[in-house]
C-alpha cells in the first residue's frame, strides 16, 4: 500500500461513536482501515486526538469584494489552520451572492486554493434587500443548500414565509438573521446595565428573541427548514428548544464567543469587542451552554467576520460588528466547554458540535465522519493538552480582529486532512 | 492625581473636593484687573471637537488661556477629518506634535477612552455621545455647594431625557459621590435601562416630587425624540414634565434650578421660570471657566503633574494628593 498510517491517536468519532485509541490508514483519497496494524508510512500521532475535520456552518470569507479584509484563499487557509475541511460563507458579499455566478466564482477560488471544502450559502432576497426573492434555483443548481441574507434580517413576514415555502423545492434551509431591527435601530452592544452606563445605544434581547419567535411560527407546519444563526440570548435558547420539543424541523448554531464572553468587556470601548449579536450578559452565557449541552443548540459555528484594523479602530459607534473565529474555535471550545469545571460538553459532544452535526445538519456529505474503511479522509489531528497564547498578527487571516488575541487556551490544531492530503501539517500551512 | 479625566464614575469623593477646593480658589482671579496666572505657560492644551460645542470649547479655551497656555483648537470640521483621516490617525498626529492635554468633545461615546490609548498627553472628557461629561457634572457640584454651602445630604431631582444625557450620567454619579440623594423624573421611555441599578429614586410624578427637591436639574429634552416615539409631543411633554412657574413655587424654600444648555424654553422650562431667581443657569456658566482651569491645573500644574501653589489660598498641594 502506498498510503500511510496515523498512529497512536485517541480515535474520537462522534457519527461512529467510537472513542479509542486506534490506527487510522489512509490511502489516496479514503481511509481504509481503523484500528487495524500499520499500512504504509507511520505517521506519529501518540497522545493527539483524530476526529473528523470541522465543519463551520457560518463564516464570511469577504471575496468577492472585501479583499481587504479576507479572501477566500486567505481565510480558507485559516479555516485549515483551525482544524476545519468545510465552511459555509454567507451571501453578503459584493456582489451579493445572490445569483450563480458569485457562487460559482466563489467555489473556483476555493478549488484553487484547495485548503478546504467550500459551500456557499446563497442569499434570500436579491441584494439581501429583503423585499425579492434571489433565484435560489439557480443557486440550488450550483449545490447550495441554505440561503441566508446574514447580516440583515428578513424585516417582511410575508417574504420569509415565501422564502420558507419556496426553498422546500430542494428541501433548502433557510437562515435568518434573528433581529428585529425596528427594536435595534443604532444598536451598538446588549441593551442592559452596562449600555445603561457607557451611553452606547442598546440591542436589546427582545429585538432577537421576537425574530425567533416570528420566523419558528412561520415555519411550522409548512415542512420548511428553519436554521438560527449565532444564538445569543437565553430567551432564543428556550424557544429553539420548545420548538424542537414540538418536532419543528429547526437547528440551531451558537458562536464561541457568545458562550464565553460577556457585555463587560465593552466597558473598554475597544472595537474588537463589537460583533452582532453583540456580547450578552452571564446569564446568556450561561444560557446558551446549557443549550449546546441539551443539544437545542445543535453547532458551533464561528461567524467568522474580519475586518481591517483601520476599520476595527475607529470610534465604537463607527466601527463595523464582526470577530474573527475560525484559528480559535477548536481552543476555545476545549478550554471552555470540554476542560471546564464543571464540564459542559464531552470531548465526544464538542467535537459534535464542531463538526458531524453541523454537517448532517446542511447535508454536506463526506464531512463530519464516520471515521470509516471508505470514507473521504477528512480529519483534524489536535493535541488536547497543549497551551498555546492566542497572538493575532500570527493568524492566516489577512485581519486580526479576534477578541482572544493575548488569551492563554489549551488544545492545539496539529494537522488537518482533506480527502488525504495534509492542508496543515504539524502547525504549518501545506 | 487624574491620569485622565473621562469620566465621573472614576472620581473619589476625595478628588471631586481637591477639583471644587481649587476651582473656588481660581475662581477669584477672574475679577482681578489682569485675569490670568503663569501656571501653564509653555504647555499646550489642543480643544479637539468632533462635534459642534461652541459653549464648551470657549469655557475650555477661556480657562486655559487664563492660565496662561497655548490653546489650539482642531475642529473636525474643515479639518484633515473632513479629508477623511480617521480617528486614530488625527490622535497620532496630535501625539507626534506634542500636546500636553487634549480636550475632547465627539458624538461617540468612548471616544475620549481610546484616544488615551494613542497619546501620551493627557485627556479631558468634554462630552462624549450618551456617556459623560465630566467637567459639567463638576461645575455643577461647584454650584451647588456654592450657593447651597454643602452637597451631602441634598435632595436632587434630575428630569427629563437621562436616556440620550451625558450630562444626567455625571451629574447624578457626582451627586451621589457627594452623599445627594438623588430622583430620576421622566416618562419611563426616556429612562435608562436598568435605571434600577444607578442607586437612585425613580418617579414619574414630578409634582409629587418638587416639594422634596432641594436642586432640581432640567435636561435639554431634543424634538427629534420625538419622532422616536419617545413622548407623543412637546406639549405634552412641557404639560406633564416642563417647569412654570407654578411648579416653581411648590419647591421648597432655597431650593435651585439648574440646567446645562442650551435650552429648550417651552419645553422642559418656560422663559419666566429659567429666570427666576433661584435659577443657577448663568451661574453654571460663569463657573463652567473655573472649573475647567482648575482641571486643568490639577492635571497639567507643576513639574510632575502635580499642582503647583497658585497662591491666594495656601498650598493646595496636599488636598491635590489626597
Amino acid at each position: 500500500m502506498s498510503g500511510f498510517t496515523l498512529t497512536g491517536a485517541r480515535v474520537v468519532d462522534p457519527a461512529g461513536g467510537r472513542d479509542e485509541v486506534a490506527n487510522v490508514s489512509i490511502d489516496g483519497e479514503i481511509v481504509v482501515a481503523v484500528g487495524g496494524q500499520v499500512q504504509g508510512t507511520r505517521v506519529d500521532a501518540d497522545g493527539l486526538v483524530l476526529a473528523p475535520g470541522l465543519v463551520d456552518l457560518h463564516v464570511h470569507l469577504r471575496e468577492p469584494g472585501r479583499e481587504d479584509a479576507e479572501t477566500v484563499e486567505s481565510g480558507t487557509a485559516a479555516a485549515a489552520a483551525g482544524g476545519f475541511t468545510a465552511v459555509c460563507p454567507m451571501a453578503n458579499t459584493d456582489p451579493v451572492c445572490d445569483h450563480a455566478g458569485v457562487v460559482e466564482q466563489v467555489s473556483r477560488l476555493a478549488r484553487e486554493a484547495g485548503h478546504c471544502d467550500v459551500y456557499p450559502i446563497g442569499a434570500i432576497t436579491r441584494g439581501l434587500r429583503g423585499e425579492e426573492l434571489a433565484e435560489m434555483g439557480a443557486m440550488a443548481a450550483q449545490g447550495v443548500r441554505c440561503f441566508s441574507d446574514d447580516g440583515m434580517p428578513v424585516r417582511s413576514a410575508q417574504v420569509m414565509r415565501r422564502a420558507l415555502e419556496y426553498a422546500r423545492t430542494w428541501d433548502a434551509i433557510i437562515c435568518n438573521h434573528a433581529e428585529e431591527a425596528a427594536l435595534t435601530g443604532p444598536a451598538q452592544m446588549n441593551e442592559g446595565e452596562l449600555s445603561s452606563l457607557l451611553g452606547l445605544a442598546g440591542w436589546p434581547h427582545e429585538a432577537e428573541e421576537v425574530m425567533v419567535a416570528r420566523d419558528l411560527i412561520l415555519a411550522r407546519g409548512r415542512g420548511a427548514r428553519l436554521h438560527v444563526p449565532h444564538v445569543s440570548t437565553a430567551g432564543a435558547v428556550d424557544l429553539i428548544r420548545d420548538a424542537k420539543a414540538r418536532g419543528a424541523r429547526v437547528t440551531a448554531e451558537a458562536a464561541p464567543h457568545h458562550f464565553t464572553l460577556v457585555d463587560e468587556l465593552v466597558a473598554t470601548y475597544d472595537p474588537v469587542y463589537k460583533v452582532n449579536p453583540p456580547l450578552r450578559t452571564k446569564e446568556d452565557v450561561e444560557a446558551v451552554r446549557c443549550g449546546l449541552a441539551d443539544g437545542t443548540i445543535d453547532a458551533i459555528a464561528t461567524d467568522h467576520a474580519p475586518h481591517p484594523p483601520e476599520q476595527k479602530e475607529q470610534e465604537w459607534a463607527h466601527a463595523p460588528c464582526g470577530m474573527l473565529g475560525l484559528e480559535t474555535a477548536l481552543a476555545v471550545t476545549l478550554t471552555e466547554l470540554v476542560d471546564a469545571q464543571p464540564r459542559v460538553l464531552t470531548l465526544s459532544k464538542a467535537l459534535g458540535a464542531l463538526s458531524t452535526n453541523p454537517a448532517r445538519s446542511r447535508d454536506i456529505g463526506g464531512h463530519g465522519g464516520p471515521i470509516q474503511p471508505g470514507a473521504p479522509a477528512n480529519l483534524v489531528l489536535f493535541d488536547p493538552s497543549q497551551r498555546w497564547t492566542v497572538d493575532a498578527r500570527a493568524l492566516h487571516s489577512r485581519s486580526r480582529n479576534t477578541p482572544f488575541a493575548g488569551t492563554q487556551l489549551r488544545g492545539r490544531v496539529i494537522s488537518t486532512l482533506l480527502r488525504g492530503r495534509f492542508t496543515f501539517r504539524d502547525g504549518v500551512l501545506a | 492625581m487624574i491620569p485622565h479625566l473621562l469620566s465621573m464614575q472614576d472620581l473619589s469623593v476625595d478628588q471631586i473636593t481637591a477639583i471644587l477646593d481649587t476651582a473656588e480658589t481660581l475662581k477669584e482671579i477672574a475679577l482681578r484687573p489682569i485675569a490670568k496666572v503663569p501656571t501653564l505657560r509653555g504647555r499646550t492644551v489642543c480643544n479637539l471637537f468632533f462635534e459642534d460645542s461652541t459653549r464648551t470649547r470657549i469655557s475650555f479655551e477661556i480657562a486655559a488661556k487664563r492660565l496662561s497656555a497655548d490653546v489650539i483648537n482642531f475642529s473636525a470640521k474643515g479639518s484633515s477629518v473632513s479629508k477623511g483621516e480617521g480617528f486614530k490617525d488625527t490622535a497620532l498626529t496630535l501625539q507626534a506634535m506634542g500636546v500636553d492635554a487634549i480636550v475632547v468633545r465627539h458624538a461617540a461615546s468612548g471616544a475620549p477612552q481610546q484616544l488615551t490609548r494613542w497619546v501620551d498627553a493627557k485627556v479631558l472628557n468634554a462630552g462624549d455621545g450618551w456617556h459623560q461629561h465630566p467637567t459639567q457634572g463638576l461645575l455643577d457640584l461647584f454650584t451647588i455647594r456654592e450657593r447651597l454651602g454643602h452637597i451631602e445630604g441634598l435632595r436632587a431631582a434630575v428630569v427629563g431625557d437621562v436616556f440620550h444625557s451625558r450630562v444626567a450620567r455625571s451629574v447624578v454619579q457626582g451627586l451621589l459621590t457627594m452623599g445627594a440623594e438623588v430622583t430620576i423624573v421622566g416618562p419611563p421611555t426616556l429612562l435608562p435601562p436598568r435605571v434600577d441599578t444607578w442607586g437612585t429614586a425613580v418617579s414619574h410624578d414630578l409634582d409629587a416630587v418638587l416639594p422634596k427637591t432641594d436642586v432640581l436639574y432640567l435636561l435639554r429634552v431634543q424634538q427629534e425624540r420625538m419622532g422616536e416615539q419617545f413622548f407623543p409631543s412637546s406639549r405634552e411633554y412641557a404639560r406633564i414634565w416642563g417647569v412654570d412657574r407654578d411648579r416653581l413655587a411648590r419647591l421648597p424654600e432655597g431650593a435651585v434650578v439648574m440646567h446645562p444648555g442650551p435650552m429648550n424654553r417651552g419645553v422642559e422650562v418656560t422663559a419666566d421660570a429659567a429666570d427666576a431667581p433661584n435659577s443657577m443657569i448663568q451661574l453654571q456658566v460663569t463657573n463652567g471657566i473655573a472649573v475647567r482651569m482648575s482641571c486643568l491645573y490639577l492635571m497639567l500644574g507643576g513639574e510632575d503633574g502635580r499642582a503647583a501653589d497658585v497662591g491666594g489660598r495656601g498650598s493646595n498641594s496636599e488636598r491635590v494628593e489626597a
